[in-house]
């Protein structure tokens, strides 16, 4: 008897761990129909670890309050979090297992543009949705691809214009690290201060290999460049950790920011925090947020900030404010849909607008980019920024810059009529390529 | 605004009644100008200050540049504050007083833009003029002629009847000189331009060659063929010299990326070159020293000075040990089979690389550099060696010299010697070939630990600090000469130095692309490399 209880099919026994197991199969799935999936694509390991740690960290900040705040469509949002390890290669693995394995609703990460490039392709395929919160070089627009990020023209141009109109500047240095996001900013710039009347003999262009760290020759370069009786200034593109070491030579070679400036587009609130400020201060910076901003709705984001990461030292920068634009704008766009699915929140999400940090607010535009005010910060001793100028409003994003020739008549429309990423106005043709 | 306007009015008769004493309340309510946040009004204030003639004045804009100077929140007033372990220390600007210590919430810093600045160091630099030491009074000069306004080429024309030191006498002619240049006397323009060509600031140059420009019709700006022919000479003579110094530039450049190449190679060139062992963890151990360097000035916030002297011990101990622990187990199963090796301490890399990530963050840190490590040696106005290099250069050869002593003079060495050119007749003679292969690695571990020091003044310190320089580091172990600590040596600063040539020439991309293909080709040639080991040790 006992045995048959234990063995025969229709033993008891049998129903229940038959019973049990159904249960432990299928109760994952009946609760994750209950939640909603939310990627976050961010190298943990690896160099680019140092910067795309702390927006995951913003990700799952997010997604708790909103949990807390009962949720998205009556279900809880669940955050995927998979580390694409600094690989290019990798990113578009992980996409791809986010969307199709994981069934996230939308994505939220890249840093690099060669990450963004790596995955552009299976999001595409897949048709998912890509939050992308870090400045850029322009010259792309994809259905599924949402930038909150500054385009050239929300970043580069005005802090341009600043050295122009508000310091004097007649000479200009464009320094960056050589890879696509320098260069295409570069010649955006030269193409401008060109058309600005700047003569060729006034701009010095110069790139370094990724992790420069011998900085004598240029800087040299840069003292003998800015000797000549005109107000110069060196704008830089420069990436990641090569700043340390250039910044340190220019203090060394004694050049200080009232003899020439530096207006960097790579150096935030975080990686200040991991250098001796004492020779940077006075230099500048441009960004859309600084932590320094003096706004209610800054103060409780910190104050969230610190509360969530459990230490009270750490900075916030500008691509969380990215992730925080991108997110309210997501749920905000689902919320509308009343739907997930890529189609209808793609749709749903232009047009929408969404409080920023810095008191304004930010608007999804037809081309995927959004609204943002410029803000020209100078570096404090504490590693914080000190606004300096910003605009008097918010600027569009615009895409397809207007001093490259090749994308000139180039615009980005995402409603119909015109439906598309690269839409020559001259021809009115689409040239069917979406990034 | 109107109450600034009536302090700037009570001013004005205090500066012309030289004989009148300086007023304290006026110095007390000008300086409460400065708690305002608008820039535009702490520059009136300034401006109102320095009408003062207070001696208390010159003290505050300092401290005011310096960004030492800050105000209580609670009552407003202005006091120079320095920062302790605790909070700040805050002494009083009106009275000098000792006015003990603050937290920093309870004090709010002067803060100053670059325009403010700008405007400060002239101030400081018109008021310096006066001052009795002549070093301060050069600063000035110099300072002043950057950004000469009429007032001031007055104030320096009034100095130069006065003044003794033929430094400073010189400094203002040129001064004088670069206005002068201008002047509507033929004469006097000629005098200029012969005290210009004699001078290697980048403003005379400028002011010369703008007697040689052409306006927009083509026509010469200056009429004068005399003068024309002047400025040319003084052209040329000036670009000569400025050559000849920026050729003594570049040299230095390349010695300086010389030793730190020095400095990374030596440690690998004892564990890879004397032992055989390939240690891919090479750059993991340097980053460990940089992070001692760091820990060590956690340790000791007050004294940043002596933090970097300390550190350096420290780091060779640190990096040392993990070098033992490394050798003791790992390493010493994996003798004689190179490839193993390679795959190990790559492992040990990450491992150490990750270890760091999670103990300190991924983030970087911040190490501080001494003061005596930065600012530039100023030899003239067209040559200055920065001190952090110059300090590099002595250092790593410091280092080269000790570890050359240890190799050549000590028992150890000896030992390390024998071992290297043949293990089983060392074995053999008594030597206990174990303990001298673990203390080899260490050492060659721990001399990785002190360029990490080093690098910490140059560059970032965070966990991909090794990986940046680890092929650097081979790359000069293998040009010189494997088991060759001379090799290293002549291989690191003569890939220093071209690469610092070619610099110019090729842009820093490329110059390190021919460097690479050189080393490649040479390699070919020469597959022992610059200084190759010779006689039977050499045969396998």
């Amino acid at each position: 008897m006992k045995m048959r209880l234990l063995r025969g099919p229709g033993s008891a026994f049998y129903k229940l761990v038959s019973f049990v197991a159904v249960m432990l199969v299928f109760s994952p799935v009946a609760y994750s129909a209950d939640t909603i999936k939310v990627g976050v694509l961010h190298s943990l390991s690896g160099t680019m670890a140092i910067s795309e740690t702390t927006l995951k960290d913003t990700m799952l900040m997010l997604i708790e309050e909103q949990n807390k705040k009962g949720g998205l469509l009556g279900k809880k949002l669940e955050a995927v979090v998979v580390d694409p390890a600094s690989n290019w290669p990798l990113f578009a693995e992980k996409a791809r297992e986010l969307i199709e394995k994981k069934k996230v609703a939308a994505v939220f990460g890249c840093w690099t543009s060669v990450s963004r490039k790596s995955v552009l392709p299976v999001f595409e395929e897949l048709n998912s949705i890509l939050f992308y919160p870090v400045q850029y070089e322009g010259e792309e627009s994809s259905k599924n691809v949402f930038y909150t990020g500054a385009a050239p023209n929300q970043q580069a141009i005005p802090a341009v214009d600043y050295l122009m109109n508000e310091i004097g500047v007649k000479r200009w240095v464009l320094a960056g690290t050589d890879y696509v996001y320098p260069r295409t900013t570069n010649k955006i710039l030269e193409a401008y201060l060109k058309s600005k009347g700047v003569d060729d003999a006034d701009i010095m262009i110069n790139y370094t290999p990724f992790g420069h760290s011998d900085w004598q020759s240029i800087v040299s370069d840069i003292k003998k460049f800015g000797s000549a009786g005109k107000m110069t200034a060196v704008v830089s593109t420069i990436n990641g950790d090569a700043n340390v070491p250039f910044y340190k030579e220019l203090g060394n070679q004694g050049i200080s920011a009232e003899n020439i400036p530096v207006v960097a587009f790579s150096v935030g609130e975080e990686e200040l925090s991991g250098i001796d400020t004492k020779p940077l201060v006075g230099h500048l910076a441009a960004w859309n947020y600084f932590m320094s901003v003096d706004k209610p709705v800054n103060d409780k984001f910190i104050k969230a900030w610190h509360a969530f990461i459990k230490d009270k030292k750490r900075v916030t920068n500008d691509p969380m404010e990215a992730h925080y634009i991108g997110f309210n704008l997501w749920v905000k766009a689902v919320e509308k849909a009343k739907s997930t699915e890529p189609d209808k929140v793609q749709k749903a999400i232009i047009g929408l607008e969404v409080p920023n940090l810095t008191g304004g607010t930010a608007k999804m535009l037809k081309n995927h980019h959004i609204t943002k005010p410029v803000l020209i910060g100078e570096i404090q001793d504490d590693g914080q920024f000190e606004t300096v100028w910003q605009t008097d409003e918010e600027v569009p994003g615009d895409a397809w810059s207007d001093f490259l020739p090749g994308s000139k008549d180039t615009i980005s429309d995402w409603t119909p009529p015109i439906n598309c990423g690269n839409f020559n106005t001259k021809t009115k043709k689409c040239s069917g390529q979406n990034y | 605004m109107l109450r600034l306007l009536v302090f700037l009015l009570a001013c004005l008769p205090l500066a012309t009644a030289v004989a009148a004493p300086p007023d304290s309340a006026d110095f007390e309510t000008t300086l409460a100008g400065l708690t305002q946040s608008s820039f535009k009004k702490k520059t009136a204030a300034v401006s109102a200050l320095t009408e003062l003639k207070d001696e208390r004045v010159f003290a505050v804009l300092n401290a005011m540049l310096e960004s030492r100077l800050y105000y209580r929140k609670s009552d407003k007033r202005v006091v120079y504050a320095e920062k302790t372990s605790a909070g700040y220390r805050i002494t009083d600007t009106l009275s000098g007083q000792d006015l003990g210590s603050a937290e920093k919430r309870e004090l709010k810093k002067v803060s100053t833009n670059n325009k403010l600045r700008k405007y400060l160091r002239g101030r400081i630099a018109t008021l310096s003029l006066a001052n009795e030491d002549p070093e301060i009074r050069l600063h000035a000069v110099n300072q002043i002629t950057t950004s000469m306004t009429p007032e001031s080429v007055v104030a320096l024309r009034k100095l130069r009847f006065t003044e003794t030191n033929p430094e400073i006498r010189k400094a203002l002619d040129e001064a004088i000189a670069l206005v002068d240049v201008t002047s509507d006397d033929k004469k006097t323009r000629l005098k200029a331009i012969e005290t210009l060509a004699e001078s290697l600031r980048p403003e005379s140059r400028a002011a010369i060659s703008s007697l040689l420009e052409k306006d927009g019709s083509g026509e010469w700006r200056v009429a004068d063929a005399d003068i024309r022919r002047e400025a040319q000479r003084a052209l040329t003579q000036i670009d000569e010299r400025v050559e000849f110094y920026g050729f003594i530039e570049t040299t230095f450049f390349g010695l300086s990326l010389g030793s730190v190449l020095l400095l990374i190679a030596v440690g690998l060139a004892i564990t890879f070159g004397v032992m055989g062992v390939i240690n891919m963890a090479h750059g993991e151990l340097m980053m460990l020293g940089a992070y001692t360097t760091y820990v060590i000035q956690q340790l000791m916030p007050n004294h940043i000075d002596i933090s970097v002297l300390v550190a350096i011990p420290a780091a060779f101990i640190v990096a040392g040990l993990v070098g033992i622990a490394i050798e003791r187990g790992v390493i010493r199963f994996l003798y004689g089979r190179p490839l193993e090796t390679l795959l190990a301490t790559f492992g040990i890399s990450l491992v150490l690389q990750q270890l760091v990530r999670s103990i300190f963050s991924p983030l970087n840190r911040a190490v501080e550099t001494p003061s005596w490590m930065s600012g530039s040696l100023e030899i003239n106005s067209a040559l200055s060696l920065t001190y952090n290099r110059l300090y590099i250069i002595v250092f790593a050869l410091l280092v080269f010299t000790a570890l050359l002593l240890v190799l050549k003079k000590t028992s150890l060495g000896l030992q390390v010697r024998a071992v290297s050119q043949n293990r089983t007749m060392a074995r053999a003679m008594g030597i206990r070939t174990e303990w001298v292969d673990a203390l080899t690695f260490g050492l060659g571990s721990g001399i990785a630990g002190v360029a990490g020091v080093a690098l910490s003044q140059l560059t970032n310190v965070g966990p991909n600090l090794g990986q940046a320089y680890i092929v650097d580091s081979f790359m000069v172990v293998v040009f010189g000469g494997v088991g060759n600590l001379w090799g290293t040596l002549v291989g690191a600063f003569s890939l220093g130095v071209g690469n610092k040539y070619l610099e110019p020439y090729a842009g820093a991309v490329l110059a390190k692309i021919l460097v690479l293909i050189f080393i490649i080709l040479f390699i070919q040639k020469r597959p022992r490399g610059l200084f190759p080991q010779k006689g039977r040790a050499a045969e396998s």
